[in-house]
């Protein structure tokens, strides 16, 4: 399946300018501080970078688009905030346990959605979210219409107390850091070109003795893995878990960046992330009309700017060059 | 066994609505190859046109009011749905299906998010049509006239649509371009044209089940946002090779539904859910559907 919606730049393994991207967006956040950019929204806008970079994984480079990722980053948000504000433990621990509740969640999810494909991927990853989330509605801990509320940040390691802005900042920036590199890891190991080969064409990659389900469910449980971390740690950021994250409307949200940043290169879930995350801070006093605006960007991007963002960026790049 | 026998009803109305609006989408999907998301919202827009006929719209001392809005409502958001079909979704067949289930969820976060600007999202009633008020004792269980007309209609509107595309010349034209289009078109049919009513006709049948619903339920812009998740749970565990089999899973789905309220109402939200990962376990193409 899947072969159109291969828009994907070309991304050369170990290049170079990857690298020095890389480095550039590091330094650019570790200084945005600094230069008065307000600190909280750009831990917000990191936690969904690396939900959307997660969910790129799977998308851009499995072909596999799954509706219903909130409930990975809704299930990490809930065990997290659960056990750093029930059990008191500290952040780290916390978030690593709520990463490992979306994993499993994931593996479970995985096992069953990889029976269908396409269109039945999608609806079956959004009826089981749906499912999660009317089971989050009810259950007695996560206090239903309220979520989880004033979780501790508690102290890094035992040591760093994250109620200090900075601590917080850097330690959200060294998580997404760290995660970007292992899915750029991913993407060009062994394995992310085994992954792109049943993209382009299943039938032939399982011809050429590839088990494509085993790889499709790995690839799954690794998205839900990360995009649990990303939810993980933004309960920890805003001492918060609630149904927001969990329903369908954050799946919808999470396929809006990778689209419009462009679904299967490296940044452009993280482009994506930061232009939705600024729209919707900036347009948050029009209450509907963020509803509204929202759904235009879908359809245009769909209609006209499939590439995305960094997608068509690159193209001119590419194009310019020859 | 009054409540036993209340919440069959009540699942029997729901299973009217999930056959209706999951038999519109798999018309659409088994010619167009897309699932339209844009279902739901409009659903909706069926039961705000019928809400809308029924407030706002007299001519002279004559009121429109729920019978007309049966005829008219579909046919108005059918045509809006072929302006989308002709302007959008056209532009999209030779790319990869999901670019259309994209399409459409884009477009129905625009249309909820239209209704919802311009009328809240409190819920509006709807009154119902006097001649369907009332109801009848059957002894067992007391039977609103409106839901027994529900049921009855709907059965009706998805028995025929049954009969049109299994049983007649112009449903065997409909069913030979599903399986090749290419080869319909080079025997004289317009494929395109066809494939436009179709997405029109599937449309309409959703704002038709939005104006049976009105009564019902409160007209409010997000009635069909949740609703359609449902029916797609509803798609898949049906499959959606077989339009009877879209319909007997419906109506089935709300029974269960219903009888889960009943016996363990916590678990009435999920249990189609719940249903649907059962059917994937062992028959993942669905229980009438065929691996394609």
């Amino acid at each position: 399946m899947a072969t159109t919606i291969a828009v994907t730049a070309p991304v050369r393994a170990g290049s170079n300018g990857m690298l020095i991207a890389t480095a550039v967006m590091a330094i650019v956040l570790a200084l945005a501080p600094f230069v008065g950019i307000y600190p909280v929204f750009v831990m917000k806008a990191l936690c969904f970078a690396l939900f959307a970079c997660a969910f790129n994984l799977l998308l851009g480079f499995g072909g596999l688009l799954s509706f219903g990722h909130s409930m990975f980053l809704g299930t990490a948000g809930y065990v997290c905030a659960y056990a750093a504000k029930s059990w008191g433990l500290t952040p780290e621990i916390a978030i690593v346990l709520g990463t490992l509740a979306s994993a499993a969640l994931g593996a479970v999810v995985g096992a069953l959605a990889i029976r269908r494909q396409g269109i039945y991927f999608a609806m079956i990853t959004l009826a089981v979210a749906q499912m999660m989330y009317f089971i989050y509605l009810q259950a007695p801990f996560t206090h239903g219409e309220d979520g989880i509320q004033a979780v501790p940040r508690g102290r890094l390691f035992g040591l760093i107390d994250l109620a200090n802005p900075y601590a917080m900042y850097y330690t959200v920036l060294a998580i997404f850091l760290l995660a970007f590199l292992f899915i750029y890891r991913i993407i060009h190991s062994p394995f992310g070109q085994v992954l792109k080969a049943i993209r382009e064409n299943e039938p032939r990659a399982i011809s050429l003795g590839y088990d494509a389900d085993r790889y499709k469910l790995i690839a799954f449980v690794l998205s839900a893995t990360l995009a649990g971390l990303a939810g993980a740690t933004k309960a920890i950021v805003f001492q918060l878990a609630s149904l927001t994250d969990v329903h369908w409307t954050m799946s919808g949200e999470v396929v809006l960046m990778t689209l419009l940043g462009g679904m299967g290169t490296i940044f452009g879930p993280v482009v994506g992330a930061f232009v939705i995350i600024a729209l919707e801070s900036y347009l948050a006093r029009f209450g509907e009309w963020v509803t509204v605006i929202t759904g235009t960007i879908f359809v245009v991007c769909v209609l006209a700017f499939r590439r995305g963002i960094v997608g068509e960026l690159s193209a001119w790049w590419s194009r310019t060059r020859s | 066994m009054q409540a036993l026998f209340g919440q069959l009803l009540i699942g029997l109305i729901n299973g009217a609505f999930y056959a209706m609006l999951s038999l519109g989408l798999a018309v659409i999907f088994g010619l167009l190859n897309i699932i339209n998301f844009t279902h739901g919202a409009q659903y909706m827009m069926g039961a705000f046109i019928a809400w809308f006929l029924l407030n706002h719209v007299h001519i002279g001392e004559w009121q429109l009011g729920y019978w007309s809005a049966l005829l008219i409502a579909p046919i108005v958001v059918g045509a809006v749905g072929v302006v989308i079909e002709r302007t959008m979704l056209s532009r999209l067949y030779k790319l990869d299906h999901l670019y259309g289930l994209l399409l459409t969820f884009g477009l129905a976060l625009v249309i909820q998010g239209l209704f919802r600007h311009e009328f809240g999202s409190s819920g509006m009633p709807y009154q119902m049509p006097s001649q369907l008020q009332g109801g009848l004792n059957l002894g067992f269980m007391f039977l609103p006239i409106y839901r027994a007309w529900v049921i009855i209609a709907s059965l009706i509107v998805c028995l025929s649509t049954w009969y049109v595309i299994e049983r007649t010349k112009l449903g065997s034209y409909l069913r030979a371009a599903t399986e090749n289009p290419a080869l319909v078109q080079a025997f004289g049919i317009n494929v395109p044209r066809m494939i436009t009513l179709t997405f029109g006709f599937g449309v309409g049948l959703a704002a038709l089940a939005g104006v049976m619903a009105a009564p019902i339920y409160q007209v409010n812009p997000l009635m069909g946002a949740d609703l359609i998740i449902v029916v797609f749970a509803v798609v898949v565990i049906g499959g959606m090779g077989s339009i009877m089999g879209s319909i007997l899973t419906g109506f089935g789905l709300g029974v269960v539904e219903g009888l889960t309220k009943y016996f363990y109402p916590e678990a009435s939200n999920t249990v189609i859910f719940v249903v649907m990962v059962i059917v994937l376990m062992f028959r993942p193409a669905g229980l009438f559907g065929r691996e394609r």
